[in-house]
Parts: C-alpha cells; structure tokens; sequence
C-alpha cells in the first residue's frame, strides 16, 4: 500500500470510471438512476460548478442522474496495486437493510430516498455541537480519493475508489472533550422512503461506533462519493463511514448524527447477534464467524478465492490499535 | 389431462428452474456475484422440491387424489438433482476442491452440518429409487425412505442457520416442513388410537 502525502498527481489524473464501464452499459444505468435526479443539487455547493445531471437519452457525458461529479479532489491520496471493482458492481451488490435484504433490492430501492437537503447533528461530549447542513460541514474540507479494500463479513470484497475527507477533521472541529472515548453513529430514521425499516430485521435506526483512537486513525473517512462523483443512494449517500481495516457493516450509511459519548455505544449488528457480531468486527483471517470461515474471501469479479489479509491489509496503520488486545475475544 | 401427458410435462416443468439458470449464466444474467447466485437457486430449489416430495402423502390423504403418488418418485429425484447441483457449485465454483477447507467446514459449521445431513441422506433414497431395488428391499424400503424427513428436516435447519437475520421465507420453509411432518406424526396418532379402539368394539 502506498500513502503520498503531497499531491504530486495533477488533478486531471483522477479515477475516472470512463476507464472502467463501458459507455453503453452506463447509458444502461442513467435510465434506472432517473428516479433519484431529485438528489442533485446536493454537493454542488461544494464542486464549484452547477452540472446538470440530467443526460437520460441524451449524447452529454456519461454521468448518471443523481451523481454530481466533485471537484478539487486530491486524487489517490491512499491507493493500493489492486485493479478496482466496477461502477456496476459497487452500485448493484450491496448490503443496505432500510432497502431490502437481497443485494439488488438497495439499487432497486434507494432511489426514493431524498438526501438533499441534508442534516447532520454533532453532539454529546464536545466543546461546539452543531447541527450541519451537508455542505457546510464538508465545504471546508480537502476532498481526497482513497482507493480502499472493502471486506464483508459474508467473505466477499471490493476495491472502491472512495471520495471523502478523514473523520478526523470533522471531529476536531467539534473539539471534543477529555471525557469523549468513543463516537457513535446514527443511519437516517425515515421509514416512508427506507421501506425496510418498516420490517423487524434490524432494530431501526442503524447505529455504530468507533474507539476515538479508530476514529481519528487517518485512514478512518467519511465518504460524499465513489469515482469522482457524488455517491448513489444505495452506496450510503450522502454520507457515510468507510473504515478499510473492518467488516463492511462498520462502514454506516445515511449518516445524521455524530455524538462524543463517554463508553461504547450500541451498534446494530452486535445487539442483533452478540454472539456473531463485535463492537471491533476487525478484519481477521484468524477469527472464524461462528457460521462461515473467514480465513478466505471472493473478490467480486474473480473465480477463485484469495487469501482474507488481516486487518484486510491494513495493519501496518492500525494493529498497533490494538495491541495486547485478544482479538479472538474482542471480535 | 390423462397421466400419460402429465409426467413428461411435470417433468419438465421440474427442469425450468436449471434451464434458466443456465439461461441466466449464458446472457449474463446473473449478479456480480454469480456462483453465490447459482449456490442460492440450486439450494432453494433442492429445498422446494423436497417440500413438495413431502406434501404428496398429506395432500393425498386430505383429498384423496391418490394418482399423486406417481410423481412422487420424480420429485424425490428432482429434489436430489438440485442438490447435487448445489452441493458441486460449493465443492467446484466456490471452494475449487480445496478438501481441507470443505471438511473443516463439514465439521466446524453447524449450517454446512446441517446441509450435508440433508444432503447424505439423500443419496440412498436416490440408489435405492428403482423398481429393482424397491422389490429387494420390501417392507425395508418404506423403513430406509423414512430418511427424507431426515432430509428435510436438515435442510430448512440448513437455511434457517445460513442467514443473518432468520425472519421471511427461511422460517416460512421450516414452517411448511414442520406441518408436513406434524400431520404425519397426527395421522399416525389417529390411525393407532383407530387400531387400538377396534378390538374393544367388537
């Protein structure tokens, strides 16, 4: 893994998917993304630019409704040598609950989820709560591409070029106090367009948490987008966690709150199934899920399994984290 | 419809579910994920089919529509069909041989346990499905076939433990599992108290 720490690369050399999907299946895509055109206006505030996105049936560039392309972001801050997934496979093959439990039924169903305009409440434990709109919270702030291993705890994965800013920084100007430890996390509540928080699958709304230490590791990011452009509403938008050393559902979606809070919060998948589900959820090849092993994964788009790397490849950064720590019980 | 037509059609009918599958794999209709694709719809299916296998003797006895018995032997066998199908896409597309990994899984997951209960199981009802074998057996034969509720009792056990969160359709399987083999363990109830109600009337 590479971490550059000046950003030598010229702005024009970020990911672009044009590389990646293919024109046509893209055109495929903006028909069933027209429905989420509503979620335009969202980042624009921030990229400096009004693009209209809407190009349905049109010869304009390939960019589907609802996303709005970023600008000004600092490309490949963190990348690895492994090829990316595609457009269509990140955007098809999720796990996101409030819209069905199949992994199609997000891209079928986030589309009417309206996220803009969009709150974030930061609170509890911290000298300047506020609540944010959207761009005022992300205005200030460097947008960074990190090109990330995504490890699901079902034992698939993806490579995802994210677009965001680390938590670390929204954090700060927080200014937490001594007595925060951990932050924990709030999904959108709003049955009305999250139809499967009508079903008992989960208790609703989604909630997760880090150490303030995984919090503030600078790998730890929010993310507004994926392939330079604003996220889609099945991939959390519009703006969730992405923490690269952890199982995927760490990595909550639809964020509207932050809060400092003095001892571990609750998180969704653990008070569901303790016994399966951690608070840490650490990547970990050594530490089977009571039902599956997890000593493997399929990289999406790949025949053969590859060996699941520990802290998913990531544990120069962070197994220092964790150190003296038994992890077989701290799962 | 006179029987004749009926089981070449039944048969068939048994077979749409593969056909489109391959269908599906040939146009590139699967998701990106395509063997968790082919894993969950040859499972499903092995699972559907062995619920109906179980309806014939209830349905029969409720309606007395006893020309079903015919296609039980098919079902049974489609049921098994499906699950080698499922059972070679974990061994083939999804592990690729690696014997060490399958039987650690076999012997470490209750889930993949329960699968491969269901599945073993399986494999002397499918040998001992011909005519030949069901004369040599006899009365032994009704005792072995007994298995299949073996079967398929594991295998609604087998999808109840492979997902996250067990609400919807696993739990509506186990369910019509648990009344097909409760109305069995019923009628044998009644149809002893019957026996044993007989010689005082007489």
């Amino acid at each position: 893994m590479l971490i550059r720490t000046n950003a030598v690369i010229p702005t024009s050399e970020i990911t672009d998917e044009k590389q990646y999907v293919r024109r046509r299946e893209f055109i495929r895509l903006i028909g069933s993304a027209a429905v989420v055109a509503g979620s335009v206006p969202l980042l624009q505030a921030c990229s400096g630019e009004n693009v209209s996105a809407d190009f349905a049936g049109t010869d304009g560039p390939p960019v589907p409704a609802g996303q709005t392309p970023l600008m000004n972001v600092k490309p490949k801050v963190v990348t690895i040598d492994e090829p990316l997934n595609k457009f269509e496979e990140i955007t098809g093959y999720n796990n996101f609950y409030e819209f069905g439990t199949g992994k199609s039924d997000p891209q079928r169903n986030a589309g009417r989820l309206t996220t803009s305009p969009w709150k974030v409440k930061i609170d509890g434990l911290c000298n300047k709560p506020a609540d944010y709109q959207l761009e005022d919270l992300i205005r200030p702030h460097q947008l960074e591409e990190r090109v990330y291993r995504m490890r699901c705890v079902e034992a698939w994965s993806m490579v995802i070029p994210w677009v965001g800013i680390p938590l670390a920084e929204i954090l700060k100007r927080a200014e937490p106090t001594s007595k925060a430890t951990f932050v924990a996390f709030t999904t959108l509540l709003r049955p009305g367009e999250m139809f499967g928080q009508n079903d008992g699958v989960l208790d609703w709304p989604y909630v997760e948490g880090l150490r303030m230490d995984e919090a503030m590791q600078p790998l730890t990011i929010l993310a507004v987008g994926l392939y330079g452009k604003t996220l889609m509403n099945q991939n959390g938008a519009p703006l969730r966690l992405v923490v690269p050393w952890k199982y995927g559902f760490k990595g909550i979606k639809s964020i509207v709150r932050i809060q400092f809070v003095d001892r571990m919060p609750p998180t969704s998948w653990n008070r569901s199934n303790p016994g399966e589900y951690g608070f840490y959820s650490n990547v970990n090849p050594e530490v089977d899920h009571p039902r599956w092993s997890q000593a493997t994964e399929r990289r999406i788009g790949e025949f053969r399994r590859r060996p699941t790397l520990m802290f998913n490849g990531y544990g120069d950064q962070v197994a220092s984290m964790y150190a003296g720590m038994d992890l077989r019980k701290n799962y | 419809m006179t029987p004749r037509f009926a089981r070449p059609i039944v048969f068939a009918l048994a077979l749409v579910p593969f056909l489109w599958l391959l269908i599906r794999a040939y146009t590139g209709r699967l998701s990106v994920n395509p063997i968790e694709d082919i894993t969950l719809t040859t499972g499903i299916w092995t699972l559907r089919f062995l619920v109906v296998t179980l309806a014939i003797t209830p349905v029969r006895r409720i309606t007395g529509w006893n020309r079903l018995i015919q296609y039980r032997r098919m079902l049974g066998l489609f049921a098994f069909f499906y699950a080698v199908l499922h059972v070679s896409t974990y061994v083939i597309l999804d592990l690729f041989f690696a014997w060490d990994l399958i039987l650690k899984d076999i012997v470490k997951r209750p889930f993949i346990t329960a699968g491969m209960v269901a599945f073993v199981s399986m494999i002397p009802l499918a040998v001992t499905s011909t005519k030949g074998w069901i004369r040599r057996l006899g009365r032994r034969w009704q005792v072995l076939h007994r298995l299949v509720y073996v079967s398929g009792i594991a295998a609604a056990i087998h999808y109840l433990w492979k997902v996250k969160v067990p609400i919807g359709s696993p739990v509506y399987y186990a369910a019509v599992v648990a009344i097909l083999l409760l109305f069995r363990v019923g009628w044998m109830l009644h149809t002893r108290r019957r026996r044993t109600a007989m010689p005082a009337a007489s």
